[in-house]
């Protein structure tokens, strides 16, 4: 048990390594995305509009901190280690040394993570200088840390999967980008016919989004939600393994 | 046998239809420097990475210091170390980084890491670079990084998929100086190339690949002497060179006197792993 943490350890050490080198920069390039969509939506579009009783600026909120712990987490865990695997072949070092499978995926997940914390932090702290009324408690840290963890595993598969760079950013295009307009982001769900809303409900982000803005608004919990994010979460750490052990074949 | 330090029973990997290698019956003995000698595509990194574990045999068998590569594969990987054709260091760490990762994944202790890391820097003089992103670094420190890294876990096995492949002679020869280096201080090394000198130079035994199959198994000298230790090519016009071998010079002698004399060109000169080769399959090692 403690040679898996000390191994996923040494594998999350080496993007550590390369997050210190860049963590400015990548830091304020991760900030881009959810400022605009702040300004644009939250103040330019949704002055006057209001959801379930909240304000839109209180309602855009969580759902944007949804919606980049989702993309940060996903290109965090999932972008070194497409290049390194596909193109810079340096992927076997990893696969020669006596370590666990687990320690790997796990190790590779978790810079997700760490990124996509860093990031949802340092948007909550902009969201919450904005609307002080936004709750920060376990919750809603379970929730974020959650989903940082699903899609950090998410892009751990597509890493493990993608035949090529354009795979993906082709999974970028036709499932991120998707969900992080759909998934009860900026609007809520209660507006989209019953039949899409049962399709979004398929969707991770729509789980961690609900769960985010519940925890946040106080407003009932969906215990439901959460599941389903966990299951989302187990289904990819699983299906990356199973991938990883096939590949030595 | 007793001090065979990597054996293969019969082993087979197939991708799909294409069977890269066959029917693989090798042992390479503790302590010396082999060679896998064979023309691109031949199977040599395919077998190389069926002993390194990243791949597992269609059928067959291989033992690493007495660990299945199948079955033990955690063990196999504690006793060796590889530096691979391909460079492939971590480009976003730099030389030391590199080093402490591997020393890390292998289970070394921070000041074990630490010592070990400028002992072998300074082993192969690069402990100006350790700093330096690897890009920043020629080909050539480059391998010899990769070399060090493979042995920080101070593996019993050592192995070099092209060594020198892309590096120009002055550099190759100094990386065989540390080869030749490294197997004198206790590591056995199994070497792939496709470079004839190389093997000559460096292997005490040598195995030579073709389509998948090994051809031929021995120490270099006894693989020239099969074929008889010297060669006579004879060039004439139109026609392709015509290659003779003899068991000595004066045989060699006695044949060129009694040629025609409208060849334009007779060479006398010892044979080479690479006409042991060409007579066994039709075929020249390098065809580039």
């Amino acid at each position: 048990m403690l040679n898996t943490l000390r191994d996923t350890y040494s594998v999350l050490w080496v993007d550590l390594r390369v997050l210190r080198r860049h963590w400015l920069r990548t830091l304020a390039t991760s900030l881009v995305n959810p400022l605009l969509y702040l300004v644009a939506f939250g103040y330019g579009l949704g002055s006057g509009i209001s959801f379930e009783g909240y304000s839109y600026l209180e309602f855009v909120i969580p759902g944007i901190i949804a919606l980049t712990a989702m993309t940060i987490s996903f290109s965090g865990a999932g972008q070194k280690l497409n290049v390194d695997r596909l193109f810079f072949r340096s992927f076997d070092e990893c696969l020669m040394s006596p370590i666990s499978l687990y320690s790997l995926i796990i190790g590779k997940a978790l810079i997700g993570v760490v990124r996509g914390l860093i990031s949802s932090t340092a948007f909550l702290l902009v969201g919450f200088a904005i609307s002080p009324s936004l709750k920060i408690n376990i919750l809603f840290i379970t929730v974020l840390v959650l989903s940082c963890f699903v899609f950090s595993f998410f892009g751990v598969l597509v890493a493990f999967l993608a035949k090529s760079h354009r795979d993906m950013s082709t999974v970028s295009s036709l499932v991120l980008l998707p969900m992080t307009f759909l998934s009860g982001t900026f609007f809520s769900l209660s507006q989209i016919p019953e039949a899409l809303r049962i399709v979004l409900y398929l969707l991770p982000l729509t789980h961690s989004s609900q769960c985010l803005r519940a925890a946040t608004l106080g407003q009932p919990f969906p215990w439901l939600s959460l599941l389903a994010l966990l299951g989302f979460g187990v289904f990819f750490f699983l299906a990356s393994m199973k991938v990883l052990k096939k590949a030595s074949v | 046998m007793l001090n065979d330090i990597i054996v293969t029973e019969n082993l087979t990997k197939n991708y799909g239809k294409i069977g890269a290698v066959q029917d693989l019956n090798l042992n390479v003995h503790s302590g010396e420097t082999f060679g896998f000698l064979g023309p691109n595509g031949a199977g040599k990194t395919t077998t190389i990475r069926v002993l390194t574990t990243l791949t597992k045999p269609t059928s067959g068998r291989a033992w690493v210091n007495g660990f299945d590569v199948v079955k033990e594969p955690d063990n196999v990987k504690k006793e060796f170390g590889i530096a691979q054709q391909h460079m492939s260091l971590d480009r976003d760490l730099n030389v030391k980084e590199n080093l402490q990762l591997h020393a890390r994944l292998h289970h070394l202790e921070s000041s074990e890491r630490k010592r070990r890391i400028v002992e072998l820097l300074d082993y192969v003089e690069l402990t100006e670079q350790a700093d330096r992103m690897v890009m920043a670094l020629s080909g050539g420190m480059q391998k010899r990084v990769m070399i060090v890294r493979a042995l920080i876990h101070r593996p019993n096995i050592l192995f070099l998929d092209e060594p020198t492949v892309g590096l120009d002679a002055q550099t190759r020869r100094r990386l065989w100086e540390l080869i030749r280096r490294l197997n004198r201080d206790g590591t056995t090394i199994f070497l792939t190339t496709h470079y004839i000198e190389e093997a000559e130079a460096l292997c005490q035994r040598v195995g030579i690949i073709h389509q998948g199959r090994l051809i031929a198994l021995g120490k270099p000298l006894e693989l020239r002497q099969k074929l008889g230790l010297f060669t006579v090519e004879t060039l004439a016009n139109n026609t392709d060179t015509q290659y003779h071998y003899f068991s000595d010079r004066a045989a060699a002698k006695s044949y060129v006197q009694n040629l025609p004399p409208e060849l334009k060109t007779i060479i006398i000169r010892e044979s080479n792993l690479e006409d042991v080769f060409v007579e066994l399959t039709g075929q020249k090692v390098s065809e580039d």
